[in-house]
């Protein structure tokens, strides 16, 4: 959130920058500049994005659609919405709970947890599911109690979900951490000081506080869930139409040499990301609103 | 306003995600689970269509049949960590013997329980090149060549590189004077000479076909015959060298989960559909080589005759081929690292 802010701030002051001319770039630096990152998003974002969209709809509409809605596609389109709407309110959760913790209260350790909680980020998202087949399969840990128990982890929707959740724990509690630190306590003390319950303080300060960086992350963390491949590759077993996500689901389109209709379940997944962003940018902009109230109409 | 619309909002989503995730699907009938190797797609596709006719005919209940694919030691590696496969059919012996090894989820003498090694169809190992071959690509020798771009998957992961692997070696022996010493040399030249290694066969196929890289794809027969099948026969050509091997892909009931999910009468009579003329005839149409003689003599014209080896004769087993190439510090690995 802060950087949404940031991001703001820098542009004023970029036109400042421009009108001085002992501060303005020369004509050609800027031009250079401004071709290079332009032509770098032509080629690598914007040429791919596009790419995707054309072979599609290489052979058709009827084709197009027929793609999205066969059994295993529609299956798989489920389960990665299910995963989604699984992993992002827990992480909802654990990412508040986690900067909370963090930025509300004092004790040994918080650094190191602080680094825990963006292991997730440094972590390979293969071993990120190699750690569950480790733990939970068949050969694992819990593997043969589970067994006996006729319950079923990996190679199974909760198997997905788990890596999911691990994957992109970070997102939430790294957005909340910086902006709860900067905004200190002071406020809730004072509500508790004029009697507000603990609920009360959480629900009128703490949360109209976050609300757009605790939006902002869940978005990430939905955009990476419904997007996760590595992880889940490892621990999904790749049985069609059951256990296989949209990302899944694209590649054993793309290696059955069904091109178009790899592209289509791959068009959808990118409209996923664009809404994604639309929603982000509205969210970014919303809180730039509230960053600098009167200042922009 | 904005608390009040965003609050509809989410209840909006809500029901949209209950609507998407609670849709019917999950009414009972009996479903198993064919855990197969990386270029099988398109033959268990026809395949479970029609054993799936031939079990509604016979005992009157509908049986879907669910596949998951990929390279066949990371196939049987995902069975041995609890992917709760009905059948195993992989590309060879030596992974579904992992079912044995590994928690016991088979009993040894599995290859017995079937006909012919439990391998009711067979494939062999071919070159695909590009139309009119340029490089003048003819035998396993030409592919050692310096400035041939070879492309063949894993040996470590993929059961199909295990083959092409083993059928250079065996060609090398066969040569006057051949050797496990000229062998090996061989072997090591041709892995020279591949410039990327993809963990399954069917990976290796995009790489040739699809992205364009390389001269000449050692490929499953069925495999080849597919890409030219699917993507012209203008772009590529097959050929046969001089020698191959005789490769046995079997199938096996994993007995440990039948029993478990009570599937193991339409788990066996799956594989025993196999052995079916219908059986023996959806493989020759997907381009693997059948068992049974009838069939075969109507397919002849399809499969070339070519001179093949056995792993049995050749390597003495596949336990023992496993140990001396693909082990950890195995000649592959030594190979490789050169």
């Amino acid at each position: 959130m802060a950087g949404a802010a940031t991001a703001l701030g820098g542009l004023r002051g970029a036109a400042r920058f421009e009108a001085n001319t002992a501060t303005r770039d020369p004509a050609w630096v800027k031009g250079l500049v401004l071709s290079l990152s332009l032509g770098f998003f032509l080629l690598f974002l914007l040429l791919p994005l596009i790419a995707v969209f054309v072979e599609a709809l290489r052979r058709g509409w009827s084709v197009y659609l027929a793609a999205l809605i066969e059994p295993d596609a529609v299956s798989a389109i489920r389960l990665t919405l299910l995963t989604a709407a699984i992993a992002v309110p827990l992480n909802l959760v654990f990412g508040i709970a986690a900067a909370w913790t963090i930025t509300k209260f004092d004790f040994r350790g918080k650094q190191m947890l602080i680094t825990f909680i963006d292991l997730p980020f440094s972590v390979s998202p293969v071993i990120a599911g190699l750690i569950y087949v480790l733990v939970f399969g068949a050969q694992g840990w819990f593997g043969p109690w589970l067994g006996e128990h006729g319950i079923k982890i990996i190679f199974a929707v909760p198997g997905i979900v788990l890596a999911t959740v691990f994957v992109t724990f970070p997102f939430v509690a790294r957005e909340l951490i910086p902006l709860m630190q900067a905004q200190g306590r002071d406020e809730e003390e004072a509500a508790l000081v004029l009697g507000a319950s603990g609920w009360q303080m959480f629900r009128k300060i703490t949360l109209p506080n976050i609300k757009w960086a605790l939006l902002y992350g869940v978005i990430l963390c939905n955009a990476r869930a419904m997007g996760e491949f590595g992880a889940v590759s490892v621990v999904s077993g790749h049985i069609r139409g059951v256990t296989n996500t949209m990302p899944l689901h694209v590649e054993i389109l793309y290696n059955e040499y069904q091109f178009a209709a790899a592209f289509a379940v791959a068009s959808l997944l990118a409209l996923l990301a664009l809404v994604t962003l639309a929603v982000k940018t509205y969210v970014e902009w919303r809180a730039s609103q509230t960053a600098q109230p009167g200042e922009v109409p | 306003m904005i608390a009040r619309m965003s609050r509809r909002t989410l209840a909006l989503l809500a029901a949209l995600y209950l609507l998407c995730t609670t849709a019917p699907g999950t009414h009972a009938q009996t479903t198993l689970l064919n855990v197969s190797y990386d270029p099988t797609r398109e033959l268990y596709q026809d395949f479970n269509a029609a054993f799936a006719r031939h079990w509604k005919a016979k005992t009157g209940e509908t049986v879907s049949i669910k596949q998951s694919h990929g390279g066949s030691g990371k196939q049987a590696r995902s069975v041995i960590d609890g992917l709760q496969a009905d059948v195993v059919t992989l590309a060879l012996a030596f992974d579904v013997d992992a079912l044995n090894r590994n928690g016991g989820l088979i009993p040894a003498d599995w290859q017995q329980r079937l006909p012919h090694n439990s391998a009711p169809y067979t494939s062999t190992i071919v070159f695909l090149v590009r139309r009119g071959n340029p490089k003048q690509i003819r035998d396993w020798a030409d592919l050692a060549k310096p400035g041939i771009d070879v492309i063949t998957p894993n040996p470590k992961t993929s059961g199909g590189a295990r083959w092409n692997y083993l059928a250079a070696w065996a060609y090398a022996l066969d040569q006057p004077s051949g050797s496990d010493a000229s062998a090996r040399d061989l072997v090591a030249r041709i892995y020279k000479n591949v410039k990327v290694l993809d963990s399954g066969a069917r990976g290796s196929t995009t790489t040739f076909v699809e992205r364009g890289i390389g001269d000449v794809f050692i490929s499953w027969e069925s495999e080849a015959f597919l890409a030219i099948k699917e993507l012209g026969a203008d772009k590529f050509e097959i050929l046969i060298p001089s020698l191959s091997i005789l490769a046995e892909p079997p199938v096996a009931v994993v007995d440990k989960m039948v029993d478990k999910r009570k599937t193991r009468s339409v788990a066996t009579e799956y594989l025993h559909y196999w052995y079916t003329t219908e059986g023996q005839e959806i493989a020759a149409r997907n381009f693997y080589r059948p068992r049974d003689p009838v069939v075969a003599a109507k397919y002849a014209k399809q499969f070339v005759n070519v001179r093949l080896v056995t792993i049995d004769t050749v390597f003495g087993g596949w336990d023992k081929a496993q140990r001396m190439h693909f082990a950890d510090g195995a000649i592959f690995d030594q190979i490789y690292a050169k």
